[in-house]
């Protein structure tokens, strides 16, 4: 049977399994809109901007674990979507971006709305396409899928010509991948899983490190067995974050800039650190030749190139994280260490070193997160923008399962969770979604309230609002004495209103003892979003704070 | 240090910017870059000379098995392998001074594969430190134009 390419590249998507794509039409991708309106199979959501699709794609793929598909039009449409690629790509997320290009003779004499989406995209994106000929879209759709979601993940764009949309072929759907410049190691080498043992059983004060690559492996249970099983503490990066529940015994909550004490002085204390899906990012490491100092490392990836890139590696594993740890457990036939000093240690800066914040009259807003995590019991899915709220949200959710946090990490994309809610929403339709938001990100994808409030989404918007651009009035209090350059937001508009405005329900709180009932009554809304503007303390600071260039352990604590 | 590296391709349109973009994206200098088909006309070689420590080496191959396109990277022994520019060289040239030019090109392994009224192209196939010393016996008799390619090499014996 003879159909078009439009045709072809919809039934691809399918047989991916895809059922829900966001987007937004434009010239083209007209005859892909055209094929979108008569499908029954695949629901297409229209947001109100390319960046906001990109983002609900890779909230949905973050909270899910599938891939998420979007899809732009050519120029404009695409440019917009480089923001969502490249915070998918830093943060090693399934996800593909399809966008329409002029048609093949038209390409190369700067047409109207023509840019090279393929010369834009390369650096941001694991793999990308331009496809000229309807006959190869099922073969790149398969391919892209493939790549997206095998090794260590990333975004793909398939950039199609729109003659390429809408001439016809006869349409099969290959059964396999033929790449044979493509194939990630999943199977860690069996002499360096001995290593590893070897030197796990000898150490004296080992520490786990474990990152996002925990949750893209689905390894959560397995790190949890193995930390058990060896009695080793546990510290997540920001992506790592519902890795290893948090309200265990041997969690040391997120280390780097902003984690907590107890984590930073374990890091430099160990004499052993066990880098599991993380990659040593300078936000993690502070001082590159401070970090770490007293231990030898153990690098688990499935990425080699991540290994050895900043940081010097004794025992290099490469190898899929999920696989790699329960091969390490079976070949661990040692007893496994107690540690008990080195636990007591830890104990006593758990002890010494809180977290913690001073309370008074006005709303904390790490007391607003405390409250999210006690009306939701932990349980919901946790979007976040990027600044102070951020921080907070990372450190005072205390996570306990994974895919429930999600946020921009790598790129640190302000503008990022509230369309990333979205697709969460989607993607985990009974889950109670929040966007903990200052009021400088919250700003920059509002347009996405029309979506939530199109599509009855219940999501709560918890605005912890302290009319600043506070990460960064934090960094000019602390580095730049004060000089608030561009950071005060006073001139902000109504967010209540403009919640309203859209349909969603909003509401503004200003006192401490308020928070809580607001935040439960936001639960019983089911039926659109809810917009929480938090009048927060306006120069709250994010401790502990490692300035940068500064070794993880000389952290400013208030 | 300076590398030798030879990069094993799919032969697809953009490969050529895919491993370019790398270099520079990742802070790597490229020196000189020769691309070809292989015996298999799907399959391109680039020759790539960079330069940098041990680490950065192994970063810069590393980066280049994540390309899709990219089937086989690998550092070439100075010492094990063979290897080749290509340089032609125009100079000004008169009855009297070509004499002396045949003698040089002959000295050095060259050839004129060209003579014009006033000028003389002379070709070389070596290794790099003999078409710099080539061009600096011909420096003297004013060189009009001079074009090299990047270097390529193979491995000696069965290895690849």
């Amino acid at each position: 049977m003879q159909i078009t390419g439009a045709q072809a590249l919809i039934e691809s998507l399918k047989k991916e399994g895809v059922d829900l794509v966001f987007g937004y039409p434009g010239g083209t991708v007209l005859p892909i809109y055209d094929v979108l309106f008569k499908e029954k199979d695949l629901k297409h959501i229209l947001t109100r901007h390319e960046q906001g699709a990109t983002h609900a794609a890779d909230g949905y793929a973050r909270s899910t674990g599938k891939v998420g598909v979007c899809i732009a039009t050519s120029g404009p449409g695409a440019t917009n979507t480089i923001t969502g690629i490249a915070t998918a790509y830093m943060d090693s997320i399934p996800m593909v971006v399809i966008t329409g290009q002029v048609a093949t003779n038209l390409i190369g004499r700067d047409s109207f709305q023509e840019a090279d989406v393929i010369g834009i995209t390369q650096p941001i994106t694991k793999h990308n396409y331009l496809v000229k000929d309807a006959a190869d879209i099922p073969r790149v759709i398969k391919e892209a899928f493939h790549i997206a979601r095998t090794g260590r993940p990333g975004p793909i764009v398939v950039d199609i010509a729109k003659d390429a949309q809408n001439n016809k072929i006869s349409f099969k759907y290959p059964d396999k991948v033929n790449l044979p410049g493509y194939n990630p190691t999943l199977k860690g080498h069996s002499r360096q899983l001995k290593a590893a043992a070897k030197m796990i059983s000898l150490a004296k004060k080992p520490l786990i490190y474990a990152g996002g690559g925990i949750i893209t492996s689905g390894a959560a249970k397995e790190l949890k067995e193995f930390a058990i099983k060896h009695n080793i503490p546990v510290t997540t990066t920001l992506m790592g974050l519902g890795a290893f529940p948090e309200d265990h015994k041997l969690a040391l909550q997120m280390l780097g800039m902003h984690g907590a004490a107890y984590a930073n002085y374990a890091v430099q204390e160990c004499d052993l650190l066990v880098a599991i899906g993380a990659r040593f990012d300078d936000r993690v490491t502070g001082h590159l030749p401070s970090f770490a100092p007293k231990a030898k490392h153990i690098h688990i990836d499935i990425d080699p190139a991540e290994i050895g890139k900043n940081v010097r590696i004794d025992v290099p594993i490469v190898g899929d994280v999920k696989l790699t740890l329960i091969d390490l457990m079976d070949k661990s036939k040692v007893e496994p260490g107690k540690h008990e000093a080195w636990l007591k240690q830890i104990d006593e800066w758990k002890n010494k070193y809180p977290l913690s914040y001073k309370k008074d009259k006005t709303i904390k807003p790490q007391y607003v997160v405390e409250m999210i995590r006690e009306v939701t019991k932990g349980e919901a899915i946790i979007c976040t923008e990027v600044g102070q709220h951020q921080m907070w949200a990372a450190q005072y959710y205390r996570f306990t399962k994974p895919r429930t946090w999600v946020s921009s990490g790598g790129l640190g994309t302000m503008g990022y969770g509230f369309p990333a809610a979205i697709g969460a929403q989607f993607g985990n339709p009974k889950a109670i979604v929040f966007d903990i938001a200052g009021d400088g990100s919250i700003q920059m994808n509002i347009q996405e309230m029309a979506t939530a409030v199109n599509h009855k989404l219940p999501i709560k918007i918890a605005v912890l609002n302290n009319c600043f651009l506070g990460m960064v009035r934090q960094w000019q209090e602390l580095l730049y004495d004060k000089r608030y350059s561009s950071t005060n937001l006073c001139n902000n508009p109504d967010l209540v209103k403009i919640a309203k405005a859209y349909g969603a329900e909003a509401m503004r709180i200003t006192r401490p003892e308020d928070v809580k009932k607001a935040l439960k009554d936001s639960l019983k809304i089911k039926d659109r979003p809810v917009l929480m503007d938090f009048t927060v303390a306006k120069e709250e600071n994010v401790f502990p704070f490692v300035p940068p260039g500064q070794a993880i352990n000389e952290m400013l604590v208030d | 240090m300076k590398h030798t590296i030879s990069v094993i391709v799919e032969n697809k349109p953009g490969v050529l910017h895919r491993v370019s973009a790398l270099f520079s994206r990742r802070g790597f200098n490229i020196e000189s870059l020769a691309v070809g088909t292989t015996a298999d006309p799907d399959i391109s070689r680039m020759t790539i000379v960079a330069s940098g420590d041990d680490q950065t080496l192994e970063q810069i191959i590393k980066q280049l098995y994540k390309l899709i396109d990219v089937l086989k990277v690998f550092d070439l022994p100075e010492l094990e392998s063979i290897e080749r520019e290509l340089a032609m060289v125009k100079v000004k040239a008169d009855q009297k001074t070509q004499t002396e030019l045949t003698q040089i090109a002959d000295t050095c392994g060259a050839k004129i594969v060209n003579v014009a009224a006033d000028s003389v192209i002379i070709e070389i196939s070596a290794e790099q430190d003999k078409v710099e010393n080539l061009q600096r016996l011909l420096e003297k008799f004013d060189i009009i134009e001079l074009v090299r390619t990047g270097k390529i090499a193979l491995q000696r014996g069965s290895a690849e």
